[in-house]
């Protein structure tokens, strides 16, 4: 079975294929079968191959299919070949199956565009680039991978190409994300030159015997890789991407999201998590980024009022949690978080695509209202994934997978306290924002008449992430709550076991009661200023003070006003002054002494017979007089 | 028949090819230039018989009627690109044909 690992990607290439040739003359009807089921398929074989990988696991718990030599030049000889162990096969099942359900939803979402091929061609493109990623055995295949990832990212974000807002918005997710692979494409250079190999576990392996712990190269390598996961996952300093990249359709932003794309990052660095080890200052450097980046995007989604805008930032925000738990080594928690926020995250967006198809494309949290009673299956499910999201103790996934990174910040022998308060604010705010969201376009008064209700092709796929949203979790329980651990013993097929720190005065339990508090002053704070109190939060944000504070976060800490005048203004300068390249002087002064001798020669072009009649002459005279006398 | 010293004969030929030429480039009517030009063909048609007879061979003769069949064939073209000129400039001035300039 698990010798059809290689299919995974095969389907989606060849849906791909098949749309983007025919695409336009395929009748309507047809496209979702190719779009839809290419993926289904996917999903079915990854499930074939996770059965076959638990019931009669490979030696050495990993597997490598290699299909053929892809280079060979000079001993570097990458392979086509695809490694399959716990960590990738996770992701695996996560990308197919929540890909898979978010195509659905796709099929009936998108059924009045005009692109309704082409985008089912983009989709199918970015889940096999995504395969690619995961289940490349080298780091030149990851990078492929990784490389169209970005390509239909872009191509995606600026569906909608009519609009040039949109060009920009897709322009600007591939520059930012291109300054990201830049680093990761020299730390590339840097592995292949210093260790003769982009085999990923024969990397590892070298890098282990090789490169002492704390020594400069793995620092220096695992600083470039960190790089380009910081531009993939949106993270600190390069997460003003992702916001502007709401101008796709609402499934593009669930993929993006939930399955694809942004949890790249994630995986890189779980992947190669021995050269972390290896590079401690690095590490750390990897957790202080995803401790600032998620406090600093829960800021700015309290101010946004566009409803993809605030699951935007969310995203921002939960990635900065698993990039936590990567910084302190627990690898298991970083991935169990990324499972249960695939679930929730995309149906939060599946849900966010049925509201706004429903009130004339209304973005605005605060032109919708009193949903509940008129949707209640978008109602339940949205309520659903947003407790999970915020965590809602002992019912939810996200309070599971949330609680593990915490504790493990706290515990781990690489975490601080520091990094754990910042973790439990970050509750405090997710809580926040997320009831914020709910209780205002759900709770009050109708504001905006409901057109349009969808049907069950997108309604099923978000009853079935509902359900994950909840269930997910319980596959890894604290030790005082059942004290289960399917999910890390899995893992740890893969990824090592975290090294436990000194104890440092607080249980399991202690943690979790304070994330609990957390949430529910967040909570609290949700229901007074935006159900109880309205003119709380109109007194609150009253004062000039608090008006600037709410422009500055909203504005998302002013990052791209920043990079506007640092980078983007600079350039756009020397491009305008350096119109006329200096170099192009040569060229053009080459044309200019032609010109001249032009202007010169023309001259004896008279047009007079005569002339011509006598300069043969003369040149006949000339010519013997040189042929006899000289 | 006394023969004619060849170095007065190709003199002779070499005189009236500088009068045909002078009168190409002095001349502006079209005809007239045209007849310059019969005179510098058979000044060359004269040099070959006189280096012909030199030698006692027919060649130069036979290079001549070549020469003359060539000159008809010249002028009967260069006479219908007169007549062409002449309708459409009303003129014959070779100068005042000079659209061709750069």
């Amino acid at each position: 079975m698990l010798h059809l690992l290689w299919l995974i990607p095969a389907f989606p290439i060849a849906s791909f294929l098949v749309l983007a040739i025919f695409g336009r003359r395929l009748p309507r009807k047809a496209v979702p079968v190719f779009g839809v089921g290419s993926i289904a398929l996917s999903a079915v074989v990854a499930f074939l191959v996770a059965i076959s990988f638990f019931t009669s696991p490979p030696p050495g718990n990993h597997f490598t299919q290699v299909l053929w030599t892809w280079i060979d030049v000079g001993g570097f000889q990458p392979q086509i070949s695809f490694y399959l162990d716990a960590l990738s096969l996770l992701m695996i099942l996560v990308v197919t199956f929540v890909g898979f359900l978010i195509h659905l939803y796709s099929a009936e979402f998108m059924l009045e565009d005009e692109g309704y091929s082409r985008f089912f061609a983009y989709m199918n493109l970015f889940v096999a680039s995504m395969c690619t990623l995961l289940l490349g055995s080298n780091l030149l295949l990851l990078f492929l991978g990784w490389e169209g990832v970005g390509l239909c990212s872009y191509l995606l974000i600026g569906f909608w190409y009519r609009d040039p807002v949109n060009g920009l918005a897709a322009r600007k997710a591939f520059i930012v994300t291109r300054v990201g692979d830049t680093a990761m494409t020299l730390g590339l250079f840097l592995l292949f030159d210093k260790l003769g190999t982009l085999q990923i576990q024969e990397l590892m392996h070298r890098a282990l015997v090789q490169w002492p712990v704390g020594s400069t190269l793995p620092v220096v390598a695992a600083l470039l890789l960190l790089g380009g996961a910081v531009g993939k996952s949106a993270q600190l300093p390069l997460q003003t991407w992702l916001p502007d990249a709401m101008a796709g359709p609402t499934p593009t932003s669930a993929l993006i999201h939930a399955a694809t794309m942004v949890t790249a990052g994630v995986y890189l660095i779980a992947r190669t998590h021995v050269l972390f080890s290896l590079a401690p200052s690095a590490q750390m450097a990897v957790a202080i980024v995803g401790a600032v980046t998620l406090l600093m995007a829960g800021f700015s989604a309290v101010t946004q009022t566009d409803i993809k805008r605030i699951l935007a930032y969310s995203t921002i925000s939960q990635i900065g949690y698993m990039f936590l738990a990567l910084g302190v080594g627990a690898w298991s928690a970083a991935m169990f978080h990324f499972m249960t926020h695939a679930f929730f995250k995309a149906l939060l967006f599946l849900g966010a695509g049925v509201i706004i198809e429903s009130l004339h494309h209304e973005h605005n949290i605060f032109k919708m209202g009193g949903l509940r009673k008129e949707m209640p299956v978008a109602f339940w499910t949205f309520l659903a994934a947003g407790c999970s999201l915020a965590g809602v103790p002992l019912i939810t996934a996200g309070f599971y997978s949330k609680g593990l990174i915490i504790w493990d910040t706290w515990s781990s022998a690489r975490g601080s306290g520091l990094l754990w308060l910042a973790a439990v604010i970050g509750v405090f705010l997710t809580a926040l924002y997320t009831f914020r969201l709910i209780f205002v376009v759900f709770f009050g008064e109708a504001k905006t008449k409901v057109s349009k209700r969808p049907g069950p092709a997108m309604m099923v796929p978000c009853v079935i992430l509902a359900v994950l949203a909840v269930v997910a979790g319980f596959v890894e329980t604290p030790a005082f709550l059942g004290n289960i651990h399917v999910f890390t013993d899995f893992l740890h097929k893969a990824l090592p076991v975290i090294t436990e720190g000194p104890a440092r005065g607080m249980t399991e339990f202690g943690s979790e009661s304070l994330v609990t508090l957390a949430f529910l002053l967040g909570l609290y704070f949700a229901y007074l200023f935006y159900v109880q109190k309205r003119e709380y939060a109109e007194t609150l944000t009253a004062p000039a003070i608090s008006k600037a504070l709410q422009r500055f976060w909203y504005s998302d800490w002013g990052m791209d006003w920043l990079y506007e005048r640092v980078f983007v203004r600079p350039i756009l300068w020397i491009a305008r002054v350096d119109k006329s390249d200096f170099v192009d002087y040569i060229y053009t002064g080459i044309a200019l002494v032609t010109e001249l001798f032009y202007h010169g020669v023309r001259k004896t072009e008279t047009g007079r017979m005569r002339w011509y009649a006598a300069g043969i002459a003369a040149g006949s005279i000339i010519f013997l007089a040189i042929v006899l006398f000289l | 028949m006394a023969s004619v010293p060849m170095h007065q004969g190709l003199l002779l030929a070499g005189i009236l090819f500088a009068l045909g030429l002078t009168g190409l480039l002095v001349r502006r009517n079209v005809i007239f230039m045209l007849m310059s030009l019969e005179v510098m063909l058979n000044a060359a048609g004269l040099a070959f018989v006189v280096a012909g007879s030199r030698w006692g061979q027919a060649d130069g003769q036979i290079v001549f009627l070549f020469i003359l069949s060539m000159a008809a064939a010249e002028v009967s073209v260069g006479l219908a690109l007169v007549l062409q000129i002449y309708r459409r400039f009303k003129t014959l001035d070779a100068d005042a044909v000079s659209e061709m300039r750069g």
